[in-house]
């Protein structure tokens, strides 16, 4: 049955144990840590300052004190990297947040209302899905005034479709199950067995969904700030890092590599995670191994 | 010579051993039955014939088919024989069609990949082939869906796609399982017109004794993965030489010793249901054409006194799901009351029904998915203490799951369990004791056995006899099956097309059935002495 799927079976004891035997989850999770982890140091600490310009040690070369090289302004890539990537990181994090807190519920109680409530809250959710994501968040940040806050926000909301989704999806195939027939004649509201059944079994369902919007929260915020609607100078952040970059690029090229490897090698992270994560959760994939 | 011959037959997947030296022949034309319990290594067994083993599995043995090895040969071979010499129906209908593609373009796929023949050829015989199994073309067009057939239907076309190229073996697993008994016994007429008129083989899967009993020439009985007993089919169903056999033929037909109930029907009836319709939009035609509406239940009104159990009997689609919802108030009545312990249930805003959901109850008939699969025993069975008004401490909620357990048959001990670590008839039990731990007057118990095994089947049925003399719990038993009626109802109502079309004691309508569609039920109903009786006649 399909629905099955979306069923992961009790919690196994040796289940980190197993998720760890699966290659692509092993190494995304290794990347996505490491990502982390650098952006945590980048709090407390950091090769250089980079407030402070040394503009005599500008667009310096690969060397043991500067590994990536400094920038047209004398600053250390590395340090920017690090910084960039809690920037990145945080954007991406809240704007996943939002879409999860506000779709899934909204999914939810499509699914378990159905009728006009579903209807409309559908149809909502594809008039947002009808817009092209970055440039209505392009739209947003051109109204609100540029910055980090009003990036998470304008990514946020377009996470909000996909979760709803993915969401309403899951709980519409669990609702007709009969352990579900089971809860109401039991007595328990919708909104109850909402919580105790419906979103404990969809949970695996939107962890990847999450994961998977995560890595393109990172791509959506490098692309805000290299059109300089992201984060402002001073806070780096890697697409306005590339942004700079471009018009050196023949002098300098390593100025672009970092920051783009440092976006690539996130988002090919936090995919393999997601993929590994779907392969771990999902029992029918678990069996064939 | 045999067309099929297997011998020594070991299969096992991972550590676990499935079939341990299996030994079947089956001679061409003719119909093996293939019985066993599930987990018996039945359906294993024909998957190793195809050659379809599920990945991990490690085979030995030999199989040989019309002088073929099967299980060294290449599987280029494999391919071209199955589906053209080896036709397989599967148990269910539902799953078996590809819900994308017409019902013509299904059956044509097979003949074009097997003999090559250009499309309006391999139609012209999807054509013939579909009215064979009868379902004519201007009834129903080479056009339609699988959506927009029945289940009955639907097994016609599976059926019609096995023996397209007319084949030389038909393998089929559980293919009226799913069916009522009416379908049931035309699906098994047609499988045995096309074995005499094609002189194919038949390997007849099924868990019913009384199915095998009046389909097969021989038999062969499976108990985890061994042939317990092999021989003509009749000789061995009616001499029940091995206890094996025995016991299952005991458990088929098995009726649980019940102590005359005390039916209070002097009383108010506990539940009364009085003329309730419940109708369902249909689609539109169109966006201008009325909504036209499909009445599931029509009409319906019966009583059920304290204590009593009566049997809702009918064919798939006439409305007892429905009115079992109805009645459990899990959906409203368009029209028509409902009284429960004399009160008004439709009448009642949501939260007033609490007091009468406690004494109403449920028992699906799905084991496996009438949980959810990451709670516990426990929380599982306490789910409707929801519904006290009083909250119990955590103590007191342990102490009334263990009694619950204790009362059908479990051990307190399974309470921190999975319900994936229970078999199927250990999650039936669950799912009763989740159903009595309010102490209710009623259960509403929709096909409750039919997705179990014979001995299971008879010790469910046990346990609900039992539940009914001890605790006086009166019943509303939906089911298809007049055995399951027969076994522990004291009355039985019949229901046709949303009608209760016939009423009276059990064994009254089952001897002499008045109405047209009880008599369809009755007489369809596999009955295994009957028919050995008859087949012994016969011959």
């Amino acid at each position: 049955m399909s629905a099955d799927m979306f069923f992961m079976p009790a919690p196994e004891r040796h289940f980190i144990l197993k998720a760890l035997q699966n290659r692509s989850f092993l190494i995304g999770l290794v990347i996505t840590a490491a990502i982390a982890l650098m952006a945590l140091i980048s709090l407390f600490w950091t090769p250089y300052d980079i407030t402070r310009l040394q503009v005599a040690a500008r667009m310096q070369g690969l060397s043991l004190s500067h590994p990536f090289g400094t920038d047209h302004l004398g600053r250390d890539i590395l340090s920017m990297i690090m910084i960039g990537a809690r920037n990145s990181i945080a954007v991406a994090l809240v704007a996943v947040g939002i879409g999860f807190g506000i779709g899934v519920p909204l999914g939810a109680l499509a699914a378990a209302r159905g009728g006009w409530i579903d209807d409309a809250l559908m149809r909502l959710n594809d008039v947002v899905f009808a817009f092209p994501a970055l440039i209505s968040a392009v739209m947003i940040t051109a109204v609100f005034g540029p910055g980090a806050v009003n990036a998470i926000i304008a990514i946020g909301i377009f996470n909000i479709p996909v979760f709803a989704r993915v969401a309403r999806a899951g709980a519409l195939s669990l609702w007709p199950r009969e352990f579900v027939l089971a809860a109401r004649a039991a007595g328990k509201g919708r909104v109850l067995i909402t919580l105790e059944h419906i979103l404990p079994n969809i949970m695996s369902l939107l962890l990847v969904q999450a994961t998977i919007q995560f890595a393109l929260g990172v791509l959506a915020e490098a692309g805000l700030s290299y059109l300089g609607l992201g984060a402002q100078p001073p806070m780096p952040s890697w697409g306005r890092m590339l942004f700079d970059a471009q018009t050196r690029i023949a002098v300098a090229p390593h100025l672009a590599l970092f920051p783009g490897l440092a976006i690539v090698i996130t988002v090919l992270g936090l995919n393999l995670l997601g993929d590994g994560l779907r392969d771990v959760l999902d029992p029918r994939l678990r069996h064939e191994r | 010579m045999s067309l099929i011959e297997i011998r020594d037959l070991r299969l096992s997947i991972g550590d676990v051993p499935i079939l341990r030296g299996v030994d079947l022949d089956i001679a061409p034309g003719k119909v093996m039955g293939l019985v066993g319990e599930s987990g018996s290594g039945k359906s294993m067994t024909a998957l190793a014939l195809m050659r379809l083993l599920p990945r991990g599995a490690r085979v030995s043995g030999r199989i040989t088919f019309d002088g073929m090895d099967i299980l060294t040969a290449p599987e280029a071979a494999m391919c071209r024989l199955r589906g053209r010499h080896i036709g397989m129906v599967f148990q269910e209908p539902m799953t078996a069609l590809n819900p994308l593609k017409t019902i013509g373009e299904q059956v044509a796929e097979g003949i074009r990949w097997h003999t090559g023949a250009n499309r309006a050829d391999a139609e012209a015989r999807a054509r013939a082939m579909l009215e064979r199994v009868g379902l004519p073309e201007n009834r129903f067009p080479l056009t339609r869906y699988p959506h927009e057939l029945s289940g009955g239907q639907r097994q016609r076309v599976v059926i019609a796609i096995a023996c397209a190229l007319k084949p030389k073996l038909l393998i089929a697993d559980e293919p009226t399982t799913a069916l009522d008994v009416v379908l049931q016994a035309q699906i098994l007429q047609l499988l045995r017109d096309l074995v005499d008129e094609n002189r194919m083989s038949l390997l007849l899967i099924s868990h019913d004794l009384a199915v095998v009993a009046e389909m097969a020439d021989r038999i062969t009985v499976m108990r985890h993965g061994e042939v317990m007993e092999t021989g003509g089919a009749v000789r061995v169903l009616a001499e029940q030489a091995h206890p094996y056999t025995r016991q299952l033929a005991r458990a088929s037909t098995h009726v649980p010793a019940r102590p005359k109930q005390a039916v209070r029907t002097a009383e108010k009836p506990l539940l009364e249901v009085e003329n309730v319709s419940r109708d369902y939009a249909l689609r539109r035609q169109s966006i201008f054409s009325r909504r036209r509406t499909f009445r599931a239940v029509d009409g319906v009104s019966f009583s059920l006194a304290t204590g009593e159990s009566v049997a809702l009997v009918g064919r798939s689609g006439c409305g007892k799901s429905t009115l079992a919802r109805v009645i459990l108030a899990l959906d409203s009545p368009t029209s028509g009351a409902i009284r429960f312990m004399g009160e008004d249930i439709g009448a009642r805003a949501k939260d007033a029904l609490r007091p009468v959901r406690r004494n109403m109850q449920v028992v699906f008939q799905d084991p496996y998915g009438s949980f959810d699969p990451r709670h516990k025993a426990e929380r599982l069975v306490a789910e409707p203490l929801y519904l006290l008004d009083e909250k119990l401490d955590r103590r007191r909620r342990r102490e009334m799951v263990a009694e619950a357990l204790t009362q059908v048959g479990l051990s307190p001990a399974d309470m921190d369990k999975y319900p994936h670590e229970f078999s199927g008839g250990q999650r039936q039990r669950l799912s009763i004791a989740r159903a009595i731990i309010t102490r209710p007057r009623l259960i509403i118990a929709d096909e409750p056995v039919s997705a179990l095994d014979v001995s299971i089947r008879a010790q469910i049925l046990d346990l609900f006899a039992d539940l009914n003399a001890r605790l006086g719990i009166a019943y509303l038993f939906i089911t298809h099956d007049l055995t399951v009626a027969r076994a522990i109802c004291d009355r039985a109502l019949v229901m046709h097309e949303g009608r209760i079309v016939e009423a009276g004691p059990t064994e009254m309508v089952l001897q002499t059935p008045r109405s047209e569609p009880a008599r369809a039920l009755v007489e369809t109903a596999p009955d295994l002495e009957r028919i050995l009786e008859k087949r012994i006649v016969a011959s």
